[in-house]
């Protein structure tokens, strides 16, 4: 029973259905009650669980991340949501020392089962700290897993596995893909959280990417061919773990590898696949891992993020500089 | 229901020399529910100062003295409980003492010593239920002990053998959280689930006046206040955070700050294990039945350094520490003892030798603690798994397993 539906939505009926099957499921966050949240990803579920399931929480995240783990320990599964990327540092304390720690440090016995949602990146000409892509800071802590759909479907899926998940789950939501639709199956059998998809199949070049840099990928993709060069495109889907099994297989066909998102280059994710890709496919690169992402600049403001953002040219030239050696 | 805050402006430090003996009578009559403004301001201006009220039961002389709101809670304590009482105190500090001891050998890396602390933990710990939840900051080996954690558990993080080391919900003990302040949040949290759970549960948060500055604490307070969550926040004021004193935290008594928020504050001598007792159980109680937090300021003395890495004497003199000395919380439940008959010299005595024993099983449990297996580092970093972990711990092994080829050491 497929039915086509914007990522936004598939993760509001994800979200519908953990609460329904669930009662340990609670929904925490600014404005995620009457309102729905801000951009509507939690839409009518307050009216049909009640405001002990879907809590509107005070202006605070590292409360609302401090009193998650509180409510985790009593055995509740709380799926908390951040408003804006930059909001999360408040919060950044207790997730980083307090969240992916307390397993450890009580040998397995404590599990924390703590979904933290952030729409994160840019691309929607908003106001400051409203366009980042903070998802390498949380990937260097041990403890967490990381995680970006780039898909409706992929949306869905995921957020019933991060909430499945006795792990903390960071979930970012590539936010301008909010309401791009894609069918979305929930009888579906999915992929398990952590695994890549290869989205296009290619023989001169890979271009891996999560979140919202997949669909740039697949368009730069298709630009390539017009111009006769077979581009595979990798949906990583997880940025901790990493699959880079899945990444090494397809740089060992293609032979080149560029890496694109949003953040920051200096230090992404970006940096760590190329390090680990070059020691994995040494013999088998034809040319050095390239990266597009972000500058090292405070992300600039709304008039001005074309520029920073990578876009189908960018992509293109790290495609015709990788093939050029 | 708190003390006006004019009071605000006095410097806790001079009121702090005479806070143990501070007249309990003026502090505790007329009871705070209720009491009018009018009353109130004629309170003040009878004590003709603007010192904190504080509530006290057991003198440093070890005197019981009435007090009208406080005194049920502790009505039907028998001989054997308040005896009990002591023994725990007692029991704690030798406990504390080796600890210290054993750091000094070598055997910890860090203590971080409970001293002078003992009828706060005590009296606050016994007064909790065995279904209510403590999170502690990383000094409350006192409520450890009333919880029934095995003490020698305390003493793995600071010989450097795990983070953590205990199961929480073996005790409802929560880890110990070197985060100043974070607990309070999961304490929060925790009694918002109780809560929903439809549970008469009650949960306490304990923190510092030091950690009393943090953010997290404020969030905290603004949390169990907007959803009226049954916890305890009890903040043992031992005048000191590292070097600083309690007037770098705060100008107003720290009690006084549950005002803003909503709910009642009181300051209970932290020295007064009745006291502690009777002002916790009575805060339990307004958890239980579903009246929300409340903040305990329990008024107390940290005689030793902050942790066996601190000097004090850098920065705070002896007059200090010989003022406090003289309001002893084990000393004056003993005066009481004594004088009311209930305790004879045998029960000393006995006290003594399970003292000497504690001591000895804890220095022998801790010499016999071995260094965890290298493979540990690898070990429960996540409770799914994490393909990361396995291949680095893979690694690991081959490393460690070519000095093994090579017929190394």
């Amino acid at each position: 029973m497929a039915e086509k539906m914007a990522m936004a939505k598939a993760i509001n009926e994800s979200l519908r259905r953990a609460l329904d099957s669930d009662p340990k499921v609670l929904i925490m966050g600014e404005d995620v009650g009457k309102l729905g949240g801000v951009f509507r990803v939690t839409d009518g579920l307050q009216k049909d669980f009640g405001e002990s399931r879907v809590i509107d929480t005070p202006l605070a995240e590292s409360g609302i991340v401090g009193t998650a783990i509180g409510l985790a320990l009593r055995g509740y599964r709380p799926v908390v949501e951040i408003q804006f990327d930059g909001f999360v540092f408040p919060a950044y304390d207790q997730i980083v020392t307090q969240l992916a720690k307390m397993h450890a440090r009580s040998l397995g016995k404590v599990k924390l089962p703590v979904v933290v949602r952030i729409p994160y990146g840019g691309g929607i000409g908003a106001v400051e700290h409203h366009s980042e892509s903070p998802e390498a800071l949380f990937a260097h802590v041990a403890g967490l897993k990381i995680v970006s759909p780039s898909n409706a479907s992929d949306a869905y899926w995921m957020m019933q596995q991060a909430i499945q998940s006795d792990d903390p789950v960071i979930y970012f939501e590539p936010k301008r893909r909010y309401w791009d639709k894609a069918e979305v199956d929930p009888e579906a059998i999915p992929a398990p959280l952590h695994k890549a998809r290869v989205v296009r199949e290619g023989t001169d070049l890979t271009l891996a990417a999560y979140g919202p840099m997949v669909k740039l990928c697949q368009e730069a993709a298709d630009a390539a061919a017009e111009e006769g060069k077979s581009l595979e495109v990798l949906d990583l889907r997880s940025v901790s773990p990493l699959d880079f099994d899945a990444v090494q297989a397809s740089v060992e066909k293609t032979r080149r590898l560029v890496v694109v998102h949003e953040a920051p280059v200096f230090f992404g994710s970006g940096a760590e696949i190329a390090a680990r890709i070059t020691e994995r496919c040494f013999y088998h690169l034809e040319a050095p891992v390239l990266r597009v992402g972000g500058y090292h600049a405070p992300y600039p403001p709304a008039r001005l993020e074309e520029s920073y953002l990578p876009d189908l040219d960018r992509v293109l030239d790290a495609v015709d500089r990788s093939l050029a050696y | 229901m708190t003390v006006e805050s004019s009071a605000a402006r006095k410097p806790r430090r001079t009121a702090a020399g005479k806070a143990g003996t501070t007249g309990t009578k003026a502090g505790t009559t007329a009871g705070r529910t209720g009491a009018t403004g009018t009353q109130r301001t004629t309170r003040s201006t009878a004590r003709k100062s603007t010192e904190p009220e504080l509530v006290q039961l057991l003198t440093p002389e070890g005197k019981r003295v009435k007090n009208a709101e406080y005194d049920a809670y502790v009505a039907g304590i028998t001989p054997e409980e308040l005896r009990g009482l002591y023994r725990d105190m007692v029991l704690t500090r030798r406990f504390d003492a080796e600890a210290t001891s054993l750091q000094r050998q070598g055997e910890l890396g860090l203590w971080a010593s409970l001293l002078g602390q003992e009828a706060a933990q005590i009296g606050s710990g016994r007064a909790t239920r065995e279904d209510d939840y403590v999170f502690p900051t990383y000094r409350e080996h006192g409520v450890a002990w009333c919880r029934g954690v095995d003490p020698t558990n305390l003493l793995g993080m600071f010989r450097g053998v795990n983070n953590g080391g205990w199961d929480p919900n073996s005790n409802n003990f929560q880890l110990y959280t070197i985060v100043i302040g974070s607990q309070t949040l999961h304490a929060t949290g925790y009694a918002m689930g109780v809560a929903k759970d439809g549970a008469d549960s009650a949960v306490v948060a304990y923190f510092g006046d030091g950690a009393s500055s943090q953010g997290d604490v404020a969030e905290s307070f603004t949390f169990a206040a907007v959803y009226n969550a049954p916890v305890v926040f009890f903040c043992q004021n031992n005048q000191w955070a590292i070097s600083e004193p309690t007037e770098r935290q705060t100008r107003v008594p720290l009690y006084q700050r549950a005002q803003g928020y909503g709910f009642p504050g009181v300051r209970v001598d932290g020295n007064d294990v009745l006291a502690c007792l009777a002002v916790t159980k009575r805060a339990l109680e307004r958890a239980r039945n579903g009246e929300g937090p409340t903040l305990v300021e329990a008024f107390t003395y940290r005689m030793g350094a902050h942790t066996t890495s601190d000097d004090p004497t850098r920065y705070r003199g002896d007059e200090e520490r010989l003022a406090w000395e003289a309001k002893d919380p084990i000393l004056r439940l003993r005066r009481y003892l004594e004088a009311s008959h209930h305790a004879d010299e045998g029960f000393f005595a006995e006290l003594e030798a399970e003292s000497e024993a504690l001591g000895k099983r804890v220095r022998e449990a801790v010499r016999a603690m071995p260094d965890p297996d290298h493979f540990a580092i690898f070990e429960n970093v996540y409770a799914d798994g994490h393909a990361l972990v396995d291949e680095e711990r893979a690694q690991f092994a081959a490393y460690q397993a070519s000095f093994a080829d090579e017929g190394g050491h």
